[in-house]
């Protein structure tokens, strides 16, 4: 499952890493920050939304040290300011290389379309096969924002040339986490 | 029309940057649209969207109802209108009410429907699309010429000096920085805006929820950064349950841009919280605009099922070299025809409608199965009955229904025509007729009739069988060598051929014009005449006659109230045949010997849209010619229109040029020494084209080439 979701994702332009635990998926994170040149600054800010993937894996002050400018605290006008956000996803969908979350909160949405970077955590286990099993087992009702991605934001709308990043993240990294709690 | 129409026409023709990037998106289109098919039963999606649409569209009301006590138990407002008026003013009071100024919106093909950003704007409030393609439109002042890709007609260039015009800053025509223009400037808008519209692809009415596909994202910004978000929705977006969006969700990006999912789908139920925490406000406008009507309608109820993918639209010839704003309205293409004749009026469709030339690639893609051609005839028929026909389209039909006035007339021409004739083809006419001569030459009409010349060939005593040729009028009164081909190969596997003298016309051209009254005297007559032959089958090498006789004589006379006739029609069409599948059948069971000979060259093989899309008959042909000991070697684009559509080539020359054209050179880049058809109308375009143009290719029917071989 994970490699048709890795291959199906990657030909929508998606990078997709593996990691064997939490504490690595944090690692790679960190570094991700650390090479998109992430600071204190206004536009080169990050915003991350603690999700229960990684809950109790996250050392808070330690990463803000390393990355000046990284914020748990995900707000409106901090998330404009950010060149990385980073989120959680519940689901992922093999066969149209489709990460997936309950949005409802807009700390999750801002952090994961505002800035230009999108790093999603997922669970190597919670990928599925397709679309249609996955619409069996989620319930709008109660996820009443659901947001499934493909990739990052796209447009041909000038001469049917191919853009990257057009409202939202300019590159979307996916990690998905092997030896994840729950 | 026509003034207009003809203007629109000449202004779109004459930019040839237009054609040549509508006709390199078209061939880009198909090959992504099958890779992202690949490994997917596309007739078994077709059948779960036709299921889950139709059966939507038979309770719009019910679901509406549904949809608004799920979608107010969520937490929202909803809307309902039949008034485009009405959805117009719901919105600009919410804005007054609370004094709101400034709107961003996502694509809606809805909003566009009920011209809600002028209402808005004349009202004092700023509206700025958010798509990259609808924000280039809206800086042109222009309308979107395509539902998925609204500025796919403007270049770079009048990109770069749109936006150099709105930001004050001069910008080089490239297109990433040009993006990230709009990135930078619509960021801004977002961030300062009071209210949020979107559009929905779909309405789920079990649970109220909105789904919003885009590949850029700006439906996800539009829907969260504004603390209330509006959605208009058109009330054939409604489903029944949530499990029917999912094929939609396969159907939509694959048949819309050859994606497998768009980069975003947001699902939305109720209003979740706001960004900045507050409280967020969610209104739906379900606007009916004459759906509900047409869901009652037994022919345009199917209309209801589409998805707004506009794969028809990229598949379509016309559309390849006019474009959006001359093919369409609101809506482009042939559904926008129809679409336009139900949500304005069916006057407005008028000229859009009559730039379709029935080719039918629209109803091959089409992923909800809406047969467009079928709906444009329909069009055609209540234009008629509604306006009257032309004057002078009423007299031909006139003279087209009555037998014996149009064989009298059809052998006086044979005379007339005699001092322009060389060599059995027409090269130019005298003034007013010049354009029939202009793309290509005219076959002559035959000194003798077939028949007048079927008298003289003998039938064979005590044949096992005994079938009835239906010939057609190009064969019967151009092209009666092929008449002659076909009698001969039938004879040749042992069957008596009749020629039923009182049969005439197959009416297509009067259908196909809307004039169904006189396409229903031409079927009166021709079913009687082939029911009197007492044959076992009927065979036709025309297929646009064959058509006509397996499908539409009965559909024609159902629709002007003769029922009992509709019935004998039907009982008719069952031994209908068409040459090149009944002689590959023969020749496969043994009835039939060929005596394969060496071709001279390879012949290329055209696919006639009536065989190919309307019959399904394409491997057929290319079997029968294999046996006649031909190499065939394969045109690109072997089944795409040439451009003839019957009179469309009469009414359309600046249409139908181009696209015959494209068709010659796929014949010669085929190098094949001829090109074959089974349509004698394909074969009056494209071997006239031939024949104006010099080229040594020759063009022949596949009987001919069949009773070379007997």
């Amino acid at each position: 499952m994970f490699d048709l979701f890795r291959a199906r994702a990657e030909a929508a332009g998606t990078e997709v890493h593996r990691v064997p635990t939490p504490a690595a998926a944090v690692d790679l994170a960190a570094g991700v920050l650390e090479r998109e040149r992430v600071e204190d600054a206004a536009g080169a800010r990050a915003v991350w939304r603690e999700g229960p993937i990684l809950k109790g894996f996250l050392d808070r002050e330690a990463l803000s040290r390393r990355v000046p400018g990284l914020s748990f605290e995900v707000t409106r006008e901090r998330a404009a300011e950010s060149r990385v956000g980073l989120s959680e996803m519940e689901w992922a969908v093999a066969a149209t290389g489709t990460v997936a979350q309950d949005a409802s909160e807009p700390a999750v949405r801002l952090a994961s379309m505002l800035p230009e970077t999108h790093v999603a955590f997922l669970r190597t286990a919670a990928i599925v096969s397709d679309l249609e099993f996955l619409l069996q087992r989620v319930d709008p009702r109660r996820a009443r924002y659901l947001a499934f991605i493909t990739g990052p934001s796209r447009t041909a709308d000038i001469e049917r040339v191919l853009t990257i990043g057009v409202h939202g993240p300019r590159r979307l990294v996916v990690v998905c986490v092997d030896g994840a709690p729950g | 029309m026509e003034k207009d129409l003809r203007s629109r026409l000449a202004a779109a023709l004459a930019d040839g940057r237009l054609a040549a990037s509508l006709s390199r998106f078209g061939e880009a289109y198909a090959a992504a649209r099958a890779r992202a098919y690949e490994g997917i039963d596309f007739e078994a999606l077709r059948d779960r969207l036709v299921e889950v649409k139709g059966r939507a569209a038979g309770r719009l009301d019910e679901l509406a109802s549904e949809f608004e006590a799920q979608a107010t138990r969520a937490g929202a407002t909803v809307f309902r209108t039949s008034d485009p008026g009405e959805a117009r003013d719901y919105v600009l009071r919410l804005c007054r009410d609370r004094g709101l100024r400034r709107v961003v919106k996502s694509k809606s093909m809805a909003t566009e429907e009920i011209h809600l950003n002028a209402h808005l704007e004349a009202g004092g409030i700023r509206v700025r699309e958010t798509d990259l393609g609808e924000w280039i439109v809206q800086l042109a002042r222009q309308r979107p010429s395509h539902m998925v890709m609204p500025a796919i007609h403007l270049t770079k260039e009048q990109v770069a000096e749109l936006f150099s015009k709105e930001v004050d800053e001069r910008l080089e025509a490239d297109i990433p920085r040009l993006v990230a223009v709009a990135r930078r400037e619509l960021r801004e808008e977002f961030l300062a805006a009071d209210l949020g519209i979107t559009g929905a692809n779909v309405a789920v009415a079990e649970t109220g929820t909105l789904v919003i596909l885009t590949n850029e994202g700006n439906a996800r910004l539009v829907t969260t950064l504004p603390r209330i978000h509006v959605a208009v929705v058109g009330v054939e977006k409604l489903v029944e349950r949530f499990a029917d969006v999912e094929p939609i969700l396969r159907a939509l990006p694959r048949s819309a841009t050859g994606q497998l999912l768009t980069s975003y789908v947001s699902m939305i139920t109720g209003p979740a919280p706001a960004a900045d925490g507050a409280p967020k406000e969610l209104h739906v406008v379900l606007v009916d605009n004459r759906r509900s009507e047409m869901a009652r309608d037994p022919r345009f109820a199917q209309a209801l099922r589409c998805i707004r993918c506009a794969s028809c639209v990229n598949v379509c010839p016309v559309y390849q070299l006019v474009g959006g704003h001359v093919f369409g309205g609101v809506y482009t293409g042939g559904i926008g025809a129809i679409l336009a004749a139900w949500f304005e009026a069916l006057e407005g469709s008028r000229d859009i409608q009559s730039l379709c030339i029935q080719c039918g690639a629209c109803t091959r893609v089409c992923p909800a199965r809406i047969d467009i051609p079928e709906l444009i005839v329909e069009l055609r028929g209540r234009l008629v009955r509604e306006e009257g026909q032309p004057l002078l389209a009423k007299a031909a039909f006139r003279v087209v229904s009555d037998r014996r006035a149009f064989h009298a007339l059809l052998r006086a021409a044979s005379k007339a025509q005699k001092p322009f004739a060389r060599g059995g083809m027409i090269r130019h006419l005298p003034l007013f007729l010049s354009g029939a001569t202009e793309l290509r030459s005219l076959p002559a009409i035959a000194d003798e009739p077939f028949r007048d010349r079927m008298r003289r060939i003998e039938q064979p005593r005590g044949a096992k069988e005994r079938v009835a040729f239906y010939v057609g009028c190009l064969i019967d009164f151009a092209y009666p060598a092929i008449g002659e081909a076909v009698v001969r190969v039938l004879n040749a596997a042992g069957m008596e051929v009749v020629f039923p003298e009182g049969q005439t016309c197959c009416g297509a051209p009067a259908r196909y014009a809307g004039a169904l009254e006189a396409a229903a005297r031409n079927a009166m007559d021709n079913v009687r005449a082939l029911e009197e032959a007492g044959a076992t089958r009927v065979v036709s090498a025309c297929p646009t006659c064959t058509v006509a006789l397996k499908r539409e004589l009965a559909a024609t006379l159902r629709s002007e109230g003769h029922l009992a006739w509709a019935e004998r029609a039907e009982k008719l069409a069952a031994k209908v045949h068409d040459f090149s599948s009944l002689v590959a059948r023969l020749v496969d069971e043994g009835r039939l010997a060929l005596r394969p000979g060496e071709g001279p060259g390879g012949v290329t093989y055209h696919d006639s849209c009536h065989l190919k899309r309307k019959l399904g008959a394409h491997e057929a042909p290319r079997r029968l010619l294999r046996a006649a000991g031909h190499a065939l070697v394969e045109m690109a684009e072997s089944d795409a229109c040439c451009g003839m559509g019957g009179s469309y080539s009469l009414r359309f020359p600046e249409i139908s040029a181009p696209i015959l054209a494209r068709k010659l050179e796929n014949v010669r880049r085929s190098g094949a020494a001829a090109v074959v058809m089974d349509c004698p109308g394909c074969l009056l375009q494209i071997g006239g084209g031939l024949d104006r143009s010099g080229d040594a290719i020759a063009a022949r029917h596949v009987a001919e080439l069949v009773a070379e071989r007997l």
